[in-house]
């Protein structure tokens, strides 16, 4: 019957702009952040940002992160072993997208322990005991300080330089950048400026062994 | 062609026109939160809650025409307009923030998209609701006659 036909070749139609509006969307997006990663490099990666690995490494994976993101943590050994089945070669970056309520307490103990020189010990103190102080997405501020001192951190010093508003203009610039790369979950990444096609442990391998290949 | 067969056809083609509409506005919304990864705040949600069975119940009521298919649709598009004319009010501040339900996740008067000035995803939506809501109420009305 005709009138079959139409509802059918509409649905078609439909689905067919769908699908062509998404891939024509997501190659625009990447060609933009591309473009970006040439002409402003320092939305990557701040002067203040923390880095881990070589100097000298030319992969580089920039990760928005949140402290109190269950995914984040559950993502970080992945990124570790990553950089340690290529070693010298991947430099990591931790960029702050604190989007859950009261997770930027946790960042500013993590730039407090920075300046103690042991930044990346506690971020693996807090993402290790995230599960104990984040009940229901709602993070705990009290419940982190028994896991800091595992981190060998003098606790009175970092409660005293969590407080230094640097730390809250440094935030406010992570969440300018988030918001320009149309970061809006975390984690996420960025190889060198690419953004991951969809998100994935096995996504995130293939781009840098892509980056790696291309590059070395 | 009889006068009657011309006039189920048109009937045919209201309820044809409201489908359209339902499907349009559903892969809109698929496209705003799968594609451009916009996070859907509450009231989005209603009004997705009240789309979505739009398109499945219409495009049932189409094959074959059933009439009846006004009674089951004008409930769902009237409710869906309701909470995309409240989340208008919201938007443009007639209702102050503090007084919505979806104060924490996502803002539901955060801008995502403006087309012309004055397009806005709530403002889209409203649109397809009433359209929907005011084809239906036109069909009812050629029905009873």
């Amino acid at each position: 019957m005709k009138k079959q036909y139409i509802v059918l070749l509409s649905g078609i139609l439909l689905i067919l702009t769908f699908a062509l509006g998404g891939y024509f969307y997501k190659n625009q997006q990447s060609k933009k952040i591309s473009f970006m990663a040439k002409e402003n490099a320092s939305t990557f990666v701040r002067e203040y940002s923390p880095t881990l690995g070589n100097d000298d490494a030319k992969v580089y994976i920039v990760e928005f992160l949140d402290p109190a993101c269950e995914t984040c943590s559950a993502f970080y050994p992945y990124v570790k072993n990553l950089m340690g089945a290529n070693p010298g070669k991947i430099k990591l970056v931790i960029r702050y997208a604190p989007f859950h309520d009261g997770s930027d307490y946790f960042v500013k103990i993590l730039e407090a322990a920075k300046r103690q020189g042991k930044y990346w010990e506690t971020l693996e103190v807090m993402l290790q005991s995230q599960s104990y102080w984040v009940s229901q997405h709602n993070p705990q501020p009290r419940l982190i300080w028994k896991f800091l001192p595992s981190a060998g951190l003098n606790l009175e010093k970092i409660a005293n330089d969590m407080n230094d508003p640097e730390i809250v203009k440094l935030i406010e610039q992570d969440l300018a950048d988030a918001k320009a790369l149309n970061v809006r979950k975390t984690p996420e990444f960025f190889v060198n400026g690419k953004p991951l096609p969809s998100f994935g442990y096995d996504q995130l391998k293939a781009l840098v062994e892509a980056e790696i290949k291309a590059n070395y | 062609m009889t006068r009657l067969d011309q006039t189920s056809n048109s009937n045919w083609n209201i309820v044809f026109l409201c489908w359209l509409i339902a499907s349009i506005s559903t892969m809109g919304s698929f496209f705003f939160s799968a594609i451009m990864q916009f996070a859907p705040c509450v009231l989005c949600w209603y009004q997705r809650i009240f789309m979505f069975p739009l398109v499945i119940i219409l495009l049932v009521g189409l094959f074959p025409f059933d009439k009846s298919v006004v009674k089951y649709a004008l409930p769902l598009a009237s409710a869906g307009s309701f909470f995309a004319f409240y989340h208008n009010l919201l938007y443009y501040g007639i209702i102050p923030e503090s007084v919505q339900p979806c104060s924490q996740g996502v803002s539901c008067t955060e801008v995502y998209i403006d087309l012309f000035g004055f397009l806005t995803i709530q403002m889209l939506s409203l649109i397809s609701f009433s359209t929907i809501v005011a084809l239906l109420v036109i069909l009812k009305r050629r029905l009873s006659k």
